[in-house]
């Protein structure tokens, strides 16, 4: 449903991404594992139309989603729609501070909805779905008690996981994470890992980028191993971590501990 | 004592009407001040550089001389320059030149507190309303504005405070605010001469006002606790 095409990203004149290609099935979920300043982050941005390569195409269902060679993806006057093919979880998860968990997750669900032509005639009862399949979403992360506490109420796993029920109130094509763990305590990773678990076991279809090796291969159909902005190596979750065939990875598995 | 006793009418009648020149002008400072501030904030914000650099320049002139210049040059030059009696020659016209001084010079302040308050909101909040096909304006008026107002309430508020004190200075195109009707008495009027008292009581007009904003601020910050950035 996804596909890559010989993407290219420059920040001015560091080459950050060189020709990078791959393909995503629908319900297929991707871990995205390299060392740091490889480009995970800056190929996840790519691809949620937050940073324009500067070669290659993207497409979703067949449809182009982006062309480096067309003018700028933000200056595209179906950009919004675009975004919402996918969900973004963010390393620092990037609540809104000023509401509550549950208007976190309700807020850009209520704003799209506006635009809907039956909104005036149905508000209440339109407003009433959102707001009660955000509180789905949130029980389904296992914050029912937290439903009207602010972020800063809130532990980072707590946090995290109020993203990821922001992120699908949109019902994203595909949801990507990036590092979705990274700066959470030890003790508090397990329960964010968990929900993504929960969600590959929907088929939910999902990009992961993650240092949690052993994660990635539980959790991720395929890898994508890469490095200086290369994809070095590519293949199965289990067969990659357990049988790596480059020495790059190998060295780099050595290094994390899976 | 028997005097003071005669006199304290007539000075706090005085103050009072001087008081009321004050206060209309602080707020009206004020009404016009804030939401002009924020567009001068966008505007030198803008990535569309010829309007960046014009309000660039405006604010920097504007910070950049004495309010007191300020006033003069706006209620003297058209009519001196121009000969254009524009702000007429009544207390009404006067105000109304003070008013639009005060209205520039404070947007013009209030712009660098807003730009300072918007620019220390992470990038991250802008992205994550992106991602979520949220539009500009959106992301504008329902994510960022109360986060900065939250960041620049502290510094507004000093803006405030230095407002009341600072409305004294339209007393230089001889609007009849309160320490124009305070030195009055200095001078000799209603038949009072030489009496200093009378700016004491001016003075404490200040206090009070300042002392009551000061703990109406207060609370407003207190309001806006209730989420943390
Ligand atoms: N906005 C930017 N401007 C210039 N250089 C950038 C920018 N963003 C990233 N880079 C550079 O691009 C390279 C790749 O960065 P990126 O953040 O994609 O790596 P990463 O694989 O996500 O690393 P990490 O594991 O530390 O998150 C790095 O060398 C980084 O310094
Ligand atoms: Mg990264």
């Amino acid at each position: 449903m996804l596909r890559v095409e010989n993407v290219e990203k420059y920040f001015g004149r560091t080459k950050v991404l060189e020709d990078i290609s791959f393909e995503l099935k629908q319900g297929e979920v991707l871990a995205i594992i390299g060392s740091s300043g490889s480009g995970k982050t800056t190929l996840l941005r790519c691809i949620n139309l937050l940073e324009q390569p500067t070669k290659g195409k993207i497409y979703i269902y067949d449809e182009l989603l982006l062309d480096a060679e067309l003018p700028k993806a933000k200056f595209d006057k179906d950009i919004r729609k675009k975004h919402l093919h996918f969900g973004l979880v963010f390393q620092n998860f990037n609540l809104f501070p000023q509401y509550t968990a549950k208007k976190n997750v309700m807020l850009a669900v209520e704003l799209l909805a506006k635009e809907r032509p039956d909104y005036k005639a149905n508000k209440d009862k339109i407003l009433k779905e959102i707001e009660e399949e955000a509180e789905q979403l949130l029980i389904k992360m296992n914050l029912q008690d937290r439903i009207d506490h602010y972020p800063h109420q809130l532990s980072g796993g707590q946090q995290q996981r109020v993203a990821i029920a922001r992120a699908l109130a949109l019902h994203p094509d595909i949801l990507c994470f990036d590092e979705p763990t990274s700066a959470l305590d030890p003790e508090l990773t397990g329960e964010v890992l968990k929900v993504i678990r929960d969600l590959a076991d929907e088929n939910m279809t999902m990009i992961i980028v993650t240092h949690e090796m052993s994660f990635a291969r539980d959790v991720a159909d395929r890898i994508i191993f890469m490095d200086e902005g290369r994809i070095i190596e590519e293949g199965p979750a289990k067969k990659l971590i357990n049988n790596p065939q480059t020495d790059r990875l190998k060295d780099f598995l050595t290094r994390v501990e899976v | 004592m028997e005097t003071f006793l005669e006199q304290l009418p007539i000075v706090v009648g005085s103050l009072n009407v001087g008081f009321l020149q004050t206060l209309k002008l602080f707020v009206v400072t004020l009404l016009g001040s804030l939401p002009l501030g924020l567009i001068i904030a966008l505007g030198s914000m803008t990535k569309f550089k010829p309007i960046q650099i014009l309000t660039k320049s405006v604010v920097w002139v504007i910070r950049g001389t004495p309010l007191m210049i300020q006033l003069l040059i706006i209620y003297y030059m058209p009519g001196l320059a121009f000969n254009n009696h524009f702000w007429g020659s009544g207390e009404d016209g006067r105000f109304l030149a003070a008013a639009v001084a005060f209205i520039f010079n404070y947007a013009c302040y209030l712009s660098e507190i807003y730009r300072g308050g918007l620019q220390g909101i992470p990038v991250g909040q802008d992205e994550a309303g992106v991602v979520l096909g949220m539009t500009k304006s959106q992301i504008f008026f329902k994510v960022k504005l109360l986060q900065m107002i939250k960041r620049i309430v502290p510094p507004v508020s000093n803006e405030i405070i230095t407002l009341v004190k600072d409305t004294a200075l339209a007393r230089m195109i001889a609007l009849q605010e309160i320490i124009w009707a305070g030195e009055a008495f200095l001078k000799g009027s209603h038949g009072i001469a030489g009496a200093i008292w009378p700016l004491f009581f001016a003075a404490l007009y200040y206090l009070v006002f300042t002392g009551v904003l000061t703990v109406l601020l207060g609370k407003l910050e207190k309001k806006l606790d209730f989420f943390k950035i």
